[in-house]
Parts: structure tokens; sequence; C-alpha cells
């Protein structure tokens, strides 16, 4: 007998990954799978350099006095952490990075409907990036994410324009994304995959892509007026001429508030998935969760003025706004209802992408109530602009999109990779980010109630012990984001090669191979029964 | 290079990542759509800053819309309709796979928007000659025939330089979508004539089409808005 040398099929096999590795075949790519990880390289860059800047914020404000830079830097270092981490990170992560390289697989087909137009959206978000980062080297801007005018406009020295025009070209990557994932969910789907068999993730990032396709447009021409106010100073907004600044603020809102549902809709997503993963469960109320997407989507267009009730709005407008922006927190509880219910008597599993799904259930609540306290007008008046709403922002925003995006990494890496990374260094980093995120986060409720304002570089003493404690909780939180940097990284070269299935999870992306072929699967699929059929699994995971 | 996309096995005419050809046009159609949708809220962004104001200074407004020119304004409704008239032959004859027809509509949609253009162009220099520009030259004494200030004129309320600011603002931004409108016309006529375009496959021309009546349908809007609502 000849001995046949044993060849593993990781090794003749041809996937996206191996298919060539020439760069141009990178950066020419029209493979939804290669844009993906394009997207994860850039926005991790960016992350690391909002982060830095947040850093710095908090490092300065270790002593009530200030204790690092010039009030004017301080300034500069909060609007590019602002605008670096709403435009440049919350908002393309999940959907760029997860969307990208789940969605056409989830919906069993080989690409998303205009591959072209994706690498275009990559390059708008390089180009619109390039603007800021060159605006940040000449000095940046002061104005604070929000741009309010007549500030912005007419006052404001450094790069308004600059950062306004980065922004406004990064929109466009967001639209022709949004564009992209409509057209693919209802034209691309493979045979018997109907409306109701498709996972929760793609509701989420539908839902998504409405908001994206619909609000975006509104920031673009509000910057614009902004920029033409700004350059030709003609005056839109400024009273002097008989121009409105609160029309700016609700035209500004008008995208910005569904921008938080850009962020969190696909983060919802991701918990629907890892939930239903590690509880090995089909998810309690399929339907609920994916129609509170489709109603968050419709009903967060309708609560932009709750940002504005200090801005002198009538008080008709106000009360009408207030119960808008409680009944929008009505189909959030109804997820994380469903997710508890989901829970209950599943086979749960505490791998390190479900204890971020789980950490993600904690802070989203805690955020998700601190929300509809800021709802309430009274109340609202109290702790308008100050730390109460940063820490209600950052629970919602670093406690439920930033762990929901952490968590879904964790969950498709050996997907998207063909390798395991190790999992008691990630629980390990899952449980130092939860803890230094409250760490930071929950003594500014406290300090926001009782009274510290926010964007400011000095504070009474009173306030130190509470910034004191948020910078300690800062510091484990980076070493916290540091962690998987490395293990990640690390797990490339060394990390074990999977199997199509290492979490015996269902799903049309665990039935193709990891990492998967240029196009997806080896055979066009044929769905022929629900997303979430874990009740009749036979076999048990493969760990 | 022709694309980075690759061809589908069976069907030359399909990209390699769709079914068939009716998955193919569906998708582009769709996509079309929803990019459409996409710039209803990037003008509906104006229109609601238009309407505020003009809600909050009627006078001034109509004052500015007295201000247009009625007859270069109807003139280029007429001239837009038209070319949306024939924008909709082309996308006909490309049904029929008539590149003759497409060529032929192509080129006089394309002659009609930058005659629209044009025209455009001779009334933004009539308001520069009535000092109706803001940040260039807005007064709010009309000039004479020599264009020196003249005290024989009633004076313009300020907030009349608003109103030109939106003008030029939304006409601007429609200008520039029939520029864009008149580039990919002329870039589908060039493919046209390499005989890119089938009976079977011409998704190219009907999504231009349809972006073509968007533009024309924006300025159905706007016409009215700005020309129409004054007095007498």
């Amino acid at each position: 007998m000849t001995s046949i040398p044993y060849i593993p099929a990781y090794a003749t096999a041809e996937t996206y990954l191996n298919r060539s590795y020439r760069i141009r075949s990178w950066l020419l790519t029209v493979d939804h799978k290669r844009i993906g990880i394009l997207f994860m390289i850039s926005i991790t860059l960016f992350f690391v350099v909002g982060g830095a800047a947040a850093t710095l914020i908090r490092l300065h404000l270790l002593s009530p006095a200030g204790t690092l830079v010039r009030v004017e830097t301080y300034n500069r270092l909060f609007t590019l952490h602002g605008v670096i981490m709403v435009w440049f990170f919350l908002i393309p992560s999940i959907p760029t990075v997860l969307g990208n390289f789940l969605l056409p697989i989830m919906v069993g087909a080989r690409d998303v409907a205009f591959p072209k137009l994706n690498l275009a959206s990559w390059y708008l978000f390089i180009i619109g990036g390039s603007f800021t980062i060159l605006a940040m080297i000449f000095g940046g801007t002061d104005t604070g994410w929000t741009f309010y005018t007549p500030y912005s406009s007419q006052f404001a020295n450094g790069h308004v324009i600059l950062v306004i025009t980065g922004i406004f070209v990064v929109g466009f990557s967001s639209i022709l994304t949004g564009i992209n994932f409509i057209v693919t969910v209802h034209q691309m789907r493979a045979p018997g995959l109907t409306w109701f068999r498709l996972p929760l993730f793609v509701w989420a990032i539908y839902a998504t892509s409405v908001v994206q396709v619909l609000a975006t447009p509104v920031l673009a021409i509000t910057l614009a007026l902004v920029g033409i106010e700004r350059i030709w100073r003609v005056g839109i907004f400024d009273p002097a001429v008989g121009g409105d600044p609160v029309l700016f603020q609700h035209m500004f809102w008008f995208y910005s508030h569904p921008a938080v549902y850009i962020m969190i809709l696909p983060a919802f997503g991701v918990e629907s998935e890892l939930i239903a993963a590690f509880s090995r469960k089909r998810p309690f109320g399929y339907g609920f969760i994916a129609m509170s997407s489709v109603a968050i989507a419709i009903i967060g267009f309708l609560v932009w003025a709750h940002h504005m009730f200090v801005s002198g709005i009538s008080i008709y407008a106000g009360l009408v706004f207030s119960l808008l922006s409680m009944i929008v927190a009505v189909p959030s509880a109804i997820k994380v209802f469903n997710w508890i219910a989901t829970l209950y008597k599943g086979s749960i599993a505490l791998k390190t992408p479900m204890l971020y799904a789980l950490g993600f259930i904690g802070l989203f609540v805690i955020g998700g109530l601190t929300g509809v306290m800021l709802a309430t007008l009274g109340l609202d008046m109290h702790v308008h602009d100050t730390y109460f709403v940063i820490a209600h922002f950052h629970y919602i925003m670093v406690g439920g999109a930033v762990m929901a995006y952490m968590g879904g990494i964790h969950y498709w890496w050996p997907k998207m990779t063909g390798r395991s990374y190790s999992d008691f260094w990630g629980r390990i980093a899952a449980i130092t980010i939860f803890l230094g995120f409250n760490l930071t986060f929950f003594p500014q409720f406290v300090m926001g109630y009782l009274g510290m304002p926010r964007r400011y570089a000095m504070y009474p003493p009173e306030f130190a012990v509470y910034n004191i404690l948020s910078s300690a909780g800062a510091s484990i939180l980076a070493a916290g984001y540091l962690l998987p940097l490395i293990y990640l990284t690390l797990s490339l070269k060394y990390g074990e090669r999977v199997g199509n299935n290492p979490w015996g999870a269902v799903g049309l992306e665990w039935e193709t191979s990891s990492p998967p072929p240029v196009h997806n699967f080896h055979k066009p699929p044929v769905v022929t029964d629900e997303a979430y059929a874990y009740h009749k699994l036979k076999f048990t995971p493969e760990s | 290079m022709k694309s980075l996309i690759a061809v589908h096995p069976d069907d030359p005419e399909v990209a390699g990542h769709f079914e068939d050809i009716d998955q193919q046009r569906e998708s582009s159609s769709l996509g079309m759509w929803t990019f459409l949708a996409t710039e209803v809220l990037f003008f509906g962004a104006l229109f609601v800053g238009y309407f505020v104001y003009r809600v909050r200074y009627p006078e001034a407004f109509r004052r500015g819309s007295e201000e247009m020119n009625l007859w270069l304004g109807g003139l280029n409704t007429a001239v837009l309709l038209t070319s949306s008239l024939t924008m909709a032959l082309g996308v006909h004859a490309a049904g029929h796979g008539d590149n003759r027809g497409i060529r032929r509509f192509l080129a006089v949609t394309m002659v009609l928007g930058l005659a629209f253009l044009g025209i455009k162009a001779i009334e933004y220099a009539a308001e520069a000659h009535e000092r109706l520009v803001p940040a260039v030259n807005f007064s709010t004494i009309p000039p004479d025939e020599a264009g020196l200030p003249s005290a024989r004129q009633h004076p313009r309320p300020h907030q009349v330089e608003l109103f030109m600011i939106f003008y030029f603002v939304m006409t601007g931004l429609h200008a520039l979508h029939m520029i864009v409108g008149v580039s990919v016309l002329s870039f589908l006529f060039v493919l046209t004539g390499r005989g890119w375009f089938t009976a079977r496959w011409h998704n190219p021309i009907e999504t231009a089409g349809l972006y073509w009546h968007f533009v024309d349908i924006v300025w159905v809007f706007l016409y009215p808005c700005l020309y129409l609502l004054r007095q007498g």
C-alpha cells in the first residue's frame, strides 16, 4: 500500500482570503467579504484615534483645574472624539464590517447587489476620513460634534469646513451601503428564504439601511448650508438677517437622532444572533423582535426635538416629542424582554461572545431607562447638557453598540478568518471591558445629576472624586480594548483552524466553509426551514 | 479591464452575482428608486427651510418671488418637461433595441438639458444685474437701468436676501443635478454607439431615465415655490 500524504482541506481549497495575495486584489476587490475586512481595518484605526482623544480628555479631567492641555485644545479634543467616534466608527461599525461580510451570506447570495458601489463606499469612507484627519493635523476645530450655529458658521476658529466636508463625503459612503443592503435583501434572497425566515441580524440591518438612506441626505444638506454660510458669510441661520439658529438644530437632529438608531439597531441584530446561538434556542418572539426593528426605524424619525427642550421650542412641541420619545422606548424594551425570555431554559454557553451579549443587556437597560428619564420634560431641564446625558449616551453607544460589535467580531471571527482565538483571553477582555466601562461612566450619571456640565475643561473640586473614578475606569477600559487587538491579531497566525461550524450554531453562514469561498457557497443554498431551528438540532457542538 | 465583476456563466448580459437577467434588472431599478428616495430628502430639507422662512417673512418672500423672471422660468419648465418626454422616448427605443433611436432621443434630451442650463445662466446674469446675489452684490435698494442705486424704486425688505440664498442654493443644486444628468446621458450616448445595449439589457438607460424624470419633477416643485407665489 502506498501512503497518500494527508493534505488538509484548508490547504487546497480556494477561499476569499487565499485567492490572491497581491495588494491590488484587495484595493480593487468587489468581494463583499474583502470589503468588510477593509472596513474593519479602517474603522479600527479610527477607533484608536477617537479613543486616544478620549484618553487625553480623561487624563485632563483628573484634577479640577485640568492637568494636561490648554482649554482651547480640550475643546478640540472632545470635538475630535465625537466626530471620529460617531461618523467614522459607530455609524459604519456593524453595518460595514459584519453587515458587509455576513448579509449576503445570510441571504444566500453570491455578493451584494452592487459590488462596485460597495467598493466605492469604502473609498468614500477613506476620502472623508482623510479630510477629517487632515483637519485634525492642521489643528482641528472646537464646535463640538453638533456644529451648532451661529458658532460654527460665524465665530469658530479652526477647520470647520474641512471637517464638514469629511462628514459630507462619508455620508455618501453610508448612503451607498444602505442602498446596497436594501436592494440585496429585497432581490438577492436564496430560493425558499422568505422574509420571515430571515435571520434577525438581516432584519436589523435592513431597518438600519432605511434610516441611513432617508436621514443622511438631510445631514448632508444641513452641513452644506453651514458651509455656505461660513464661506460666503451669508446668514442662513443668522438672526441678524432673519435666519433662525433653531432651524439648524431641527435639521441637524432630524438626522442625528435617527443616527443613534443607525448605531444601535445593528447592535440589536447582533445581540439577537448571539443570544440565540449561545442559548441554543429559537429566539422568543421572532416576529416581535423583527418588527420592533422596523418600528424603531419609523418612530425614530419622529423624536428629534427631544434634543431641543431647552432651545426655545414651544411647550406643546415639547410635550409631543416627549411622548414620542417614550413611545420609541417600547420596541427596544420588547427586544430586551424577548432576549431574556430566550435565555430562560436555554442551554447557555458562557463563551466570549455570550459574555458580551449578556453585558450588552445590562448596560443597554441602564442606558435605555435613563433615556426615558431624559425624555421627560421636567427632568431634562435639570440634567440637560450635563454629564448625565454623556453617561446615558455612552451606556447606549459604548455599552450597547460597541459591546455588540465586539461580541459579533468574536462570534464570527472564526468564520471570517478560519481560525479560533483564545477563549480564555477573550473572556478576560470581555469582563475587563464590562468593569472598566461601568467604572468610567456610572460616576458620570452621579456627577451629571449633581450638576457638572458637559464640555468644560475645569470643574469645581467637589466633582473631583467622580472624575478620578471615571478616569481610573477609562484606563481599565483602554486595557480591555487593547487585549482583543493583541490576541485576535495573534490568532491570525497561531489560532487553531476551525471547521464550518465551530459554535454548533444554525444559519446559512455556518453551512459554508471557514473562511468562505469566493462566491460564498460551494453550491447555491436552498432554504427549507425557519432561521433558528435549534429545536430540531440533534448533534452536539464540536468542542 | 472591462469590469471588475465576473460575468454569469450562462448569460453574457448578466453579472456573475445575479441569478438571471430579471433579478439584475429589478435590482438596478430598485437601487435607483432607493437613491431617489435619498434625493427627495436631500431637496426636502431645503424645501422645509424655505417654507419655514416663507411663513415667517411672507412679505419679503413675496417680493423675492416678484423679482423672478416669470417668462424665462416658464420657458425653462416647458423645456424640461419636453426633455422628459424625449427621455421617455429614448427608454422606449431602448426597449426595442433601436440603437439609432436611443442615440437620437438622448441627443435631443441633452440639447434640451443644456438649453435649460443656458436659460438658467441668463436668469442668473439678470439677477446679478439687479443686485440680487447674496454675498456678491445684494442690495436692498434696487438699481435703475444704468445699474446704479435708485431712489425711485421701493426698497426691498432685507429678508429678500434670505429668499435669494434659498433661491440660489435650490436652483444651483438642481442645476448641478442637471449637469450630472447631461454627463451621464453623454456617456450612455457613446456606449450606445459602441453597441452596449440590447433589447434584453439596457438597465443603465432605464435608470438614467428615472433619474432624469426625478430632476425634472424637482423643478416642477421649485418653479411654483420660487416663481409663482406672488401677487397678481
